[in-house]
């Protein structure tokens, strides 16, 4: 990876040369297809389904939730906070928690999909699809595509995501009520799972380390004494302790 | 459990609010401070160790407190599937299809051996 994230071992594909933003976003749709993250989220987000329905959501709350979210975490939270009978308060602050990356991330991003000319209002709409895999896969892809080109392939692609994840969530919960308890169990169990595996892969950066180990001993122990305001405690204490150190650290 | 407020069809709402309404003003405003104004770097380091460690919170929640089917699972089988996936994950070179399906594998193999 080079500095502004992009992938130095890709060049222009062939295809983009005299190429349509029709085209280009019928090549963005296509490769979400072929992208390897994107499977891992569809297969999440079945996982997903299957843990809405777990907590006692129906199809079309899960669908929604899925739908206007289109966010992973969050998504889980919300369903997580509702099955505890957490308020709408507490319920909304965590989930903003998870939320709030959304901005630096957007930040980051749509220099990458502007060609000079103004389209505020497609930006906007477009913003409902930052999330993280359509994040790090359009980092990787965006610089490389010609600048008139950037917008209609990220739509394509990102759109594609969208109908994945939700489709996948209403697949998660009509599968989990069709199948044996142990098989639907491990479908909910998808989502520690996956979950678990991207902690793993962030935590090579200490103060990323630091945050998830005081964010798992804090979680519990608040949800214990604080239950609903557990996600946000184990977020704020893990990640303000760990942000502390690094500085403290760096101070020296 | 108090689950009551969040169903019917009010709960529409309510999710609405706990989660559009907390999630998308965020991409907005990314929108809109894309255009000129330069963020602190240091404030960006800070959310992502605050959302990183509210996901590992997530996660030790869903383990030690699930809600659901997996609630019925023994806490030491939890445990010994979630630690077997994250374990398969990391010796076969971080593949996660084998973190899933090894985690998965270990837990229905355990509901279906103690007979739950």
């Amino acid at each position: 990876m080079t500095a502004d994230g992009s992938d130095p071992g890709l060049q222009a594909p062939a295809w983009t040369k005299g190429a349509t933003q029709r085209q280009a976003l019928l090549r963005g749709a296509r490769r979400a297809f072929g992208s390897l993250p994107a499977f891992v989220v569809f297969a999440t987000a079945i996982g997903f389904g299957a843990l809405a329905r777990d907590a006692g959501f129906d199809l079309w709350q899960t669908l929604f939730i899925a739908a206007t979210i289109f966010a992973l975490p969050g998504q889980v939270v919300l369903v997580q906070q509702a099955a505890a009978g957490a308020t709408l308060l507490a319920a909304a602050l965590a989930v903003m928690l998870t939320s709030v990356r959304f901005l630096p991330m957007t930040v980051a991003l749509l220099p990458w999909l502007r060609d000079g000319s103004r389209q505020r209002t497609k930006e906007y709409l477009l913003s409902h699809f930052m999330a993280i895999t359509v994040w790090l896969e359009s980092r990787r892809w965006l610089p490389v595509l010609p600048p008139n080109l950037r917008m209609p392939f990220f739509a394509g692609f990102a759109l594609m995501i969208y109908v994945g994840n939700t489709s996948a969530a209403v697949i998660g919960y009509v599968v989990a009520a069709n199948v044996p308890t142990p098989l639907a169990a491990g479908l909910v169990f998808l989502t520690p799972l996956y979950f678990g595996m991207s902690l793993i892969l962030t935590a090579v950066q200490w103060p990323f380390a630091v945050a998830i180990a005081v964010g798992a001993i804090v979680g519990p122990v608040a949800f214990v004494y604080a239950p609903g305001f557990d996600l946000a405690l184990s977020g704020l204490v893990g990640g303000t302790v760990a942000y502390g150190l690094k500085r403290w650290r760096e101070g020296r | 459990m108090n689950f009551s407020v969040w169903q019917g069809e009010w709960s529409y709402i309510l999710l609405f609010i706990a989660g559009f309404c907390v999630t998308q003003p965020w991409r907005y405003m990314g929108v809109v401070l894309s255009k000129d104004v330069s963020i602190d770097s240091e404030v960006l380091v800070w959310v992502n160790l605050v959302s990183t460690a509210l996901v590992a919170g997530l996660v030790a929640r869903l383990l030690l407190f699930p809600a659901g089917a997996v609630a019925e699972v023994p806490l030491a089988l939890r445990m010994l599937a979630f630690l077997g996936g994250m374990g398969l994950f990391m010796v076969l070179r971080q593949s996660m299809a084998a973190g899933v399906l090894g985690g998965i594998g270990i837990l229905v193999a355990g509901i279906v051996l103690i007979g739950i």
